[in-house]
């Protein structure tokens, strides 16, 4: 009989990952700031992230960082519900009609390599110079990942538990609602988080290209005015927007499947 | 306990079972016929290949395109019954529901107020001795405690005939002969008919009333063995002389069968490497 797995009480073990992460990072930065201040590495490339922390703070002082940082995770957050809600419901309906999968999966999966971002002037001519253009290419961009991981999570699911849901003669949606969809829950998860990714870039990326909304426009504003600390202090918020976005899909997983 | 058709729970009649393949129909099972009596114990054995895991599913109503009839109290099936309840050889937990919730699975499908689903789950959880792990994902257990839990989900179903198919396969000697008595003393407490598919003739003994032996491919009723033991049983029948006697009854019908098997497929492997 395998050994039951025990679930650590302690809180030093508990914590050990996001320590271990948090020192990796540390280190990591330490290195780039021996290694600017060594001239190993051009500081008018990447500035030594002593600057890009005083550049934090001026920014924050100084850019409307929190309006910025609002709208830019607001869009992302917009297009995040539509993909999980709307990518979802796409996958599971290819997944539900073989003709159609056979179809369109192709289709979608040459749609995730599709350079979505730069069809931005068509959006602006369908949405205007709005943060609508912005969620809506996010939104284009991130949809295939989420489709293609809801379609296979639903098709690998474990033939046996099928089986078990048939064996009590479960109906075709108690089916779906009770086995399928919670098995297929964490690659479906997957494909949110992959979209979310997906998202964010393509949303900084057009607010960048229009010079419109949140940090993407931040970004062009300090890279344009040659300001590396300010501009690498900016895409620090955009990291903090995934880690956000990252945290808050993890505590829903959690919620929804407590352990695999 | 040998069963009469007509006072039979379950009736196996004239199944056969073919699959297409590229080389042409191949037939799994070729005309089985047999009965079960209510709260009997009966074993089906035969070598890898003969079949056993194609009349589960017949038996269970998860394949239907079978030639013959399959009957549960007299009416012909042709789908899942409520009235079987399957145990799977693989691992077959959800691991997203907690063993309680696992268990109370098929008591949430009748609508059963939580409360006393609650409760009636509880009851199968002791009874394959897992009180006190209620709370528990299947994450969290050993591959043994995680059958129980598939054991006690199915039994929540009161069904009149408990299928199962190897549900013992996948674990360690010690752990099956264990629970091996464990289902003993369920199926002795319920009086639950009983229907258990195995490759394993120790296994097949210690609990059947009968044993159903299949030849190999196509799988047939190659002969059915009364095991007249005493009752309650127990691993502990393991050393007796008359158990001996058994087994080694059981394996010479085996024998012949497996070194078909056994032959058949190296013959195959070499048509292959020939091919390749």
């Amino acid at each position: 009989m395998s050994k039951p797995v025990v679930r650590h009480r302690f809180p030093l073990v508990r914590l050990g990952p996001t320590a271990t992460g948090i020192v990796t990072v540390g280190l990591g930065l330490a290195a780039a700031e021996i290694t600017i201040r060594a001239d190993w590495i051009n500081r008018f490339i990447v500035p030594p992230p002593s600057e890009v922390a005083v550049g934090i703070a001026r920014i924050v002082l100084e850019e409307h960082i929190g309006r910025r940082f609002l709208l830019t995770a607001g869009e992302c957050l917009v297009a995040g519900l539509m993909i999980a809600v709307l990518g979802v419901a796409a996958g599971v309906l290819i997944h539900r009609f073989r003709l159609l999968r056979r179809a369109t999966e192709t289709w979608v999966a040459a749609w995730a390599a599709a350079p979505v971002v730069l069809a931005y002037p068509l959006f602006m001519v369908i949405f205007g110079r709005n943060a609508w253009t912005i969620i809506m290419i996010g939104f284009v961009a991130a949809l295939p990942p989420v489709i293609l991981k809801t379609i296979e999570g639903l098709s690998t699911t474990r033939k046996v538990l099928v089986d078990v849901g048939r064996s009590f003669n479960l109906t075709g949606a108690q089916q779906f609602r009770k086995i399928l969809f919670p098995a297929a829950l964490p690659t479906i998860f997957v494909g949110v988080r992959l979209g979310l990714i997906f998202a964010l870039i393509n949303i900084v990326g057009v607010e960048f290209l229009i010079n419109s909304g949140g940090l993407g426009q931040l970004i062009n504003d300090l890279a344009e005015r040659y300001d590396l600390a300010g501009t690498y202090a900016a895409i620090f918020f955009v990291v903090l927007v995934s880690v956000a976005f990252f945290v808050i899909l993890e505590r829903i997983e959690r919620w929804l499947r407590p352990i695999d | 306990m040998a069963a009469a058709s007509d006072s039979a729970i379950l009736t196996v009649d004239g199944v056969t079972v073919r699959f297409p393949t590229p080389e042409g129909a191949i037939t799994a099972v070729e005309d089985v016929s047999f009965a079960v009596a209510p709260g009997e114990f009966l074993s089906i054995i035969g070598p890898s290949g003969c079949g056993k895991s194609t009349l589960f599913n017949v038996i269970g109503g998860l394949l239907t395109t079978h030639q013959g009839t399959v009957r549960v109290a007299g009416e012909i099936i042709s789908g899942p019954h409520q009235s079987i309840g399957m145990v799977f050889q693989e691992e077959s937990t959800f691991p997203w529901r907690t063993v309680g919730d696992n268990v109370a699975f098929p008591l949430e499908l009748v609508g059963m107020p939580k409360r006393k689903r609650i409760e009636r789950a509880r009851r199968f959880i002791a009874m394959v001795g897992l009180a006190g792990f209620e709370n528990r994902y299947p994450g969290e257990l050993s591959g043994g405690m995680r059958q129980r839990v598939s054991l006690a989900r199915t039994l929540a179903s009161e069904p009149k005939i408990l299928l199962m198919d190897e549900p013992f396969a996948a674990l360690d000697e010690q752990t099956r002969l264990l629970l091996g008595d464990k289902v003993l003393q369920i199926q002795q407490q319920l009086q639950q008919t009983t229907l258990l598919i195995t490759h394993n003739i120790t296994e097949a003994v210690q609990m059947s009333d009968r044993i159903l032996v299949m030849t190999y491919r196509p799988g047939r009723v190659k002969r059915i063995v009364d095991i007249d033991l005493p009752r309650p049983r127990d691993s502990e029948i393991l050393g007796s002389e008359a158990f001996g006697r058994y087994v080694a009854q059981i394996w010479n019908d085996l024998r012949e069968e497996a070194s078909r098997g056994m032959k058949d497929e190296e013959s195959h492997a070499r048509d292959h490497e020939a091919s390749a």
